[in-house]
């Protein structure tokens, strides 16, 4: 951090990505990435598919390395220690702990089979944060209500509709009550008339206010109406970003006009 | 069956060893199994070069292969383990290595999801790896790990080629005193029949009582 960053530390931006470089082997996925996220903002993650946004949120809590740059959640580097201007791996503690901050909802659920609802919910708050298991019980079972599943708090994955199995996942992820949380094409998975229910909870969420959410999604309708900015993604950089209105309606680059016309010409998707 | 039935206590001497065999060979190879298991799938190079040529190699010999070499092997490095403890060792190195095997296929079908959601809510990796990832496999790992105990059972009768009175011992030792060779060996038949139909009985249930919740 700069000298005038530390002096207003209470104010640097939430998630910062900063030129980062990602290679899978010779493929060469993220070319330089910046981005900066401030606390309570939602923003949302568009592009086409091979652009790397998937690939940078998962680089924002450390499941998968990045090469090159700096990625900082709420100050702290991400995944490495910086040793004389160059990354170090971090020990694998400090990575947790950072982890716990960022939580992750995943396009394919990834709630865990052998557990039910409420321990899918209750058990990073008693195994990671050391809650207690009444308390992260009364918890887990407020944020079940909120998603809307209060009676299924028994239930097993395998009992739960993909809709419901999501906002499960999503209830996991506040259980934590991290600084972020990163949606990674959450409804993607889902049967069409389930994708409302998600985009529901999600809504509110953003709308609640203090939740700092980064949301990489094809549902353009839903991030012209959440989202407090849009960023649009291709080729491993970041292409345009703004207001939805003015990213969504208002294209100023061809690729971003091309990727848009996709979505209303082809009626793939509702129109913007 | 009655010649049989009157040498009862020395047959009996015998299946105890057997059973005594058995029971340290199992613990044995299934620890270090799924130790060697884990690190097939989370070692370094350098580990899992190691792990895979020893599982390669005893998989690639048959067993009683494996007990000469480390009965006449340790004695020619003068190491001073007694009959019991070679064939223990040489029943272990074999069981660890399928048991290895057994792990690394149950735990690697495991999808890769789980980890993710695992890592992201902050765990680390051993109590990732024992909560979130043995569990699920367990249930996957029991049907080839019964197989494999009832394996081990029957491979301890190779205990004889080591001069140990293992119950095939007993049982051959008692025939040739009797000299009723067909009633004692149909009765060894039904003696390991019985235990190894037992051994898979305790899987199945304890099978059954793992996966509970688990998605089928």
């Amino acid at each position: 951090m700069t000298a005038t960053e530390t002096r207003h530390a209470s104010t640097h931006p939430m998630v910062q990505i900063k030129q980062v470089q990602k290679y899978f082997g010779t493929l060469h996925v993220l070319r330089g990435v910046d981005l900066d996220v401030q606390s309570g903002e939602v923003v949302c993650v568009i592009g086409p598919s091979g652009s790397g946004k998937t690939t940078l949120l998962r680089c924002i809590n450390f499941l998968e390395t990045y090469q090159d740059g700096r990625i900082l959640v709420d100050g702290a580097l991400v995944g490495y220690r910086e040793r004389k201007g160059k990354l170090a791996p971090a020990p694998e503690r400090e990575i947790a702990r950072i982890r716990a901050e960022t939580a992750m909802v995943f396009q394919q659920f990834n709630l865990f089979p052998h557990m039910t609802a409420l321990r899918n919910v209750t058990f990073g708050p008693i195994k990671v944060r050391k809650v207690g298991k009444a308390e992260a019980e009364q918890r887990g079972r407020e944020l079940l209500d909120r998603v809307g599943l209060a009676d299924k708090e028994k239930s097993y994955p395998n009992q739960l509709s993909g809709g419901q199995q999501q906002r499960v996942a999503i209830a996991r992820a506040l259980a934590m009550e991290p600084k972020v949380m990163l949606f990674d094409e959450v409804t993607s998975a889902l049967d069409p008339e389930l994708v409302g229910e998600v985009l529901g909870v999600m809504r509110d969420l953003a709308t609640s206010g203090g939740v700092t959410m980064i949301v990489v999604t094809h549902e353009m309708h839903f991030a012209r109406e959440v989202a407090d900015r849009v960023v649009f993604m291709d080729g491993g950089v970041v292409v345009e970003e703004g207001r939805p209105t003015d990213v969504l309606l208002n294209p100023r680059t061809d690729r971003l006009r091309a990727f848009l016309s996709r979505f209303t010409a082809s009626g793939l998707g509702p129109s913007i | 069956m009655d010649v049989v039935w009157d040498n009862r206590f020395l047959l009996w001497q015998g299946l105890k060893y057997t059973f005594r065999l058995f029971g340290v060979v199992v613990v044995l190879g299934t620890v270090m199994g799924t130790i060697f298991g884990l690190g097939l799938l989370y070692g370094n190079r350098v580990i899992r070069g190691v792990l895979r040529a020893y599982v390669d190699i005893v998989r690639g010999m048959p067993l009683i292969v494996t007990i000469f070499l480390i009965f006449y092997g340790l004695s020619a490095y003068e190491v001073n383990f007694s009959p019991f403890q070679s064939i223990v060792l040489a029943l272990s190195i074999f069981s660890a290595a399928h048991m290895a095997e057994i792990v690394r296929g149950s735990v690697g079908s495991i999808s890769a999801g789980q980890t993710d959601a695992a890592k992201s809510l902050g765990l680390t990796f051993w109590p990732r790896v024992w909560s979130v990832i043995l569990p699920q496999a367990g249930p996957i790992m029991m049907g080839p790990w019964t197989n494999l105990a009832v394996d081990i059972f029957k491979s301890t009768s190779l205990a004889i080629l080591v001069s140990q009175a293992d119950f095939l011992f007993s049982v051959q030792k008692r025939a040739i005193a009797e000299r009723e060779y067909l009633a004692f060996y149909l009765a060894a038949i039904v003696v390991y029949f019985v235990c190894c139909f037992a051994i898979s009985q305790a899987g199945a249930w304890a099978t059954r009582r793992m996966r509970v919740g688990v998605a089928a």
